[in-house]
């Protein structure tokens, strides 16, 4: 059978069986289980509207458990075993991890990826959003920015295999090099430098991302604040500084760390551009090398990538369960 | 609002060019891909793409024939032009444009001006004229046909060779038609799931609703490669392996809080009276939800479906996990990453071409919907 009928089948299959689930399974409890006349109708209303919710819920809870919240357990409870997962190491796959040279270069180039990669695409972000704002042409602008968000990483990373290519005739960086008389240089070998070469390609997908977001928050500021400002005789610079930028403070910190969080994700621009060669590696490309070879490291990696990201996480669940009050 | 009277003017100059300089920043490289996407690899790598509209410089060899060796006193030689070879003819297309050195042997193939005489080694002697005649001589008689090299301008060419390569020989049609069959059921069905969560957490009154929620939003960000060891090997326990079936069913489970997210957020605005009302009238929850709060939710549920579509199409990381590895099921980012990278490294026109077939779907989703893109961003950060 071919995928693409495979796939449309899918799509009968799953939808139909979506509805299917959905409808059913509120007629059975409305007329089979609880319907809402006999000895007593008003409780069997009450006993039902308290079991809908989880009716509805019930596919996403599965779906969930299944592909999120088992495998955070799963990979934990995987990382503990040796290569073949016969043998229980204990965190054998830790120590041997931290001992590892290459391990430890991808977390230091992680933590300048960290350091780097959302602090710029927010600088750049913030600074398109507010040079946009009032400009004519700025919506042209701001959506030429925006488009490399809906660029793939792989695609992302040969764009700028070209722009980067050693032969001056081909990458523009060695046709600059060229024009001003210096040799060719291949950048993704210089050592330590070339893991920025390859964030800038990173920076130049999400500073989209970071511009749209701004720019709205920009938007949300009361007018009357930044009025009061001119009639004090503040300049753009004061304004911009002392009057938006705090005002948008929390915005800027919600772009910030979700870039973050990407960032510790994405392993195909290092595994496109240099196989982590180099000393290119992260934590992402890293796992994925191991992958399918040694089950062990792998998930142990992974958990790494998860301790990283709890503060990140505890942090957003505490805001949400603030703004829900 | 920021205009001060009198600094107005020169900020703002200011301002347009900078935007300026960053709009052409971020364009450039796209630019130079699609550019080179329409080159063969010889003019990719004999001119850079911002200068391909010229006419570029290259290196071509010849055959004098040795057929038409005339004997003029002691010297053998033999006349013609360069661009009457058959196979140079095809090359130019005809054109003959003026030769820009030319040269004997194939170490220094460029080392003489036309018109000039060239002493070669044997006593022989060539000259090659701009319009590309050419004298060669010889004491002794040609027992081969000697070579000429030259160097012509070849005009500016753009072509769809590229595309014709990648897309019926590379097995890249295979990969277009795979991605599209992983994206489309990938899209559909975590929006249905997603849509009647998102309601029972936005209007249903339940005990645990708020840890419901907060479990989402701690979902929203566990790093996908936790989950790829352990639902490898699930998939291979209950049958499934590496399969399309495996791929939708992991893309469903990783777009869920997302969408469920996303889609909270836009149900809890909607307006309590029409809810309520219905429910008054006495519309069950699930009435509710199919006629009234579906119909409404579409902007958030378009926003979903694009952010979705757009990381299905784009992702490689859950493809290289959870499709299998042969020529048959790879999708276009697997496809690139893996087999252009490595057996067409050096062609830069194929791979331009490439890149470029697997990014142009998403572009005119962008172009085309942004405004929902836009929404949906805003839906699920500023919030």
């Amino acid at each position: 059978m071919s995928p693409l009928i495979q796939g449309v089948l899918t799509i009968i299959i799953g939808v139909g069986g979506c509805i299917g689930y959905f409808f059913a399974s509120n007629l059975i409890l409305d007329k089979v289980i609880f319907p809402p006349k006999g000895a007593n109708p008003g409780r069997n209303i009450n006993r039902a509207n308290m079991v809908r919710p989880w009716l509805f819920l019930l596919p996403a809870i599965l779906a969930l458990g299944l592909y999120l919240v088992y495998p955070v357990i799963g990979s934990f409870w995987r990382s503990l075993f040796n290569r073949a997962g016969d043998e229980f190491i204990g965190l054998g796959n830790y120590i041997t991890m931290f001992g590892d040279d290459q391990f430890r270069i991808s977390l230091f180039n992680n933590f300048l990826w960290v350091l780097v990669v959302p602090a710029a695409a927010t600088f750049f972000g913030l600074l398109v959003a507010q040079l946009t704002d009032r400009m004519k042409w700025g919506n042209i602008a701001k959506s030429l920015i925006f488009m490399p968000m809906a660029i793939s990483f792989v695609g992302a990373s040969l764009i700028w295999k070209f722009v980067y290519a050693n032969n001056p005739d081909i990458g523009m960086i060695n046709a600059v090099r060229d024009f001003l008389g210096m040799g060719p240089v291949d950048v993704l070998q210089i050592p330590f430098w070339n893991n920025f070469f390859l964030m800038v390609i990173l920076i130049w997908i999400q500073t989209g991302f970071a511009m749209v977001i701004l720019s709205a928050a920009l938007r949300g500021i009361p007018e009357e604040t930044v009025e009061a400002a001119i009639i004090d005789g503040a300049n753009p610079f004061q304004i911009f500084f002392k009057i938006k930028v705090p005002q948008i403070m929390g915005t800027i910190v919600v772009v910030w760390t979700t870039i973050t969080i990407l960032v510790l994700k994405v392993f195909d621009i290092v595994y496109t551009m240099t196989g982590g060669n180099f000393g290119t590696e992260i934590l992402p490309s890293y796992m994925m090398s191991y992958m399918f070879r040694d089950d062990g490291r792998a998930t142990a990696v992974a958990f790494v990538i998860m301790l990283i990201v709890l503060p990140v996480m505890i942090w957003n669940i505490a805001q949400a369960r603030k703004e829900m009050r | 609002m920021d205009n001060i009277a009198g600094t107005k003017t020169s900020l703002s100059w200011v301002m347009n060019i900078t935007v300026v300089v960053l709009v052409l920043l971020w364009l450039i490289p796209t630019i130079g891909l699609l550019v080179s996407s329409f080159r063969d690899r010889d003019q990719i790598s004999a001119s850079g793409w911002w200068l391909s509209p010229f006419p570029v410089e290259q290196n071509f060899s010849t055959r004098a024939s040795g057929d038409n060796a005339v004997q003029q006193g002691d010297l053998f030689v033999i006349e013609g032009n360069v661009y009457d070879d058959e196979e140079m003819a095809e090359t130019f297309g005809g054109e003959t444009p003026p030769i820009a050195a030319f040269g004997g042997t194939r170490a220094a193939p460029t080392a003489f001006q036309p018109g000039d005489v060239a002493e070669l080694s044997r006593d022989r002697t060539l000259s090659v004229l701009e319009d590309g005649s050419y004298t060669f001589t010889s004491p002794a008689e040609f027992s081969r046909d000697p070579r000429i090299y030259f160097a012509s301008e070849t005009p500016p060419e753009f072509s769809l060779d590229n595309y014709d390569t990648v897309l019926t020989s590379d097995n890249m049609d295979v990969a277009f038609i795979n991605t599209l069959t992983v994206t489309i059921p990938a899209t559909v069905i975590p929006i249905l799931i997603a849509a009647f969560a998102a309601y029972a957490l936005a209007w249903m009154d339940f005990p645990g609703r708020g840890l419901l929620i907060a479990a989402v939003v701690g979902l929203l960000v566990v790093p996908l490669q936790l989950a790829l060891v352990p639902l490898l090997n699930l998939h291979n326990q209950v049958g499934i392996g590496q399969s399309f079936v495996g791929i939708w069913l992991a893309h469903t489970g990783f777009g869920l809080p997302l969408a469920i997210y996303l889609l909270r957020n836009y149900m809890v605005g909607l307006p309590r009276d029409i809810i309520e009302s219905a429910k008054v009238d006495g519309a069950t929850d699930f009435q509710v939800f199919v006629k009234i709060v579906l119909p409404l939710s579409f902007p958030a549920l378009a926003s979903f479906a694009i952010f979705q579509f757009l990381w299905t199409w784009n992702d490689l990381l859950v493809a290289k996990v959870f499709l299998p590895s042969d020529d048959a099921s790879k999708v276009m980012t697997v496809k690139i990453a893996d087999d252009l990278l490595g057996s067409r490294g050096g062609d830069w026109g194929i791979l331009a071409t490439a890149a470029f077939v697997s990014i142009a779907v998403p572009l005119v989703v962008f172009f085309t919907m942004q405004r929902y893109l836009v929404r949906g961003l805003l839906a699920g950060s500023v919030k």
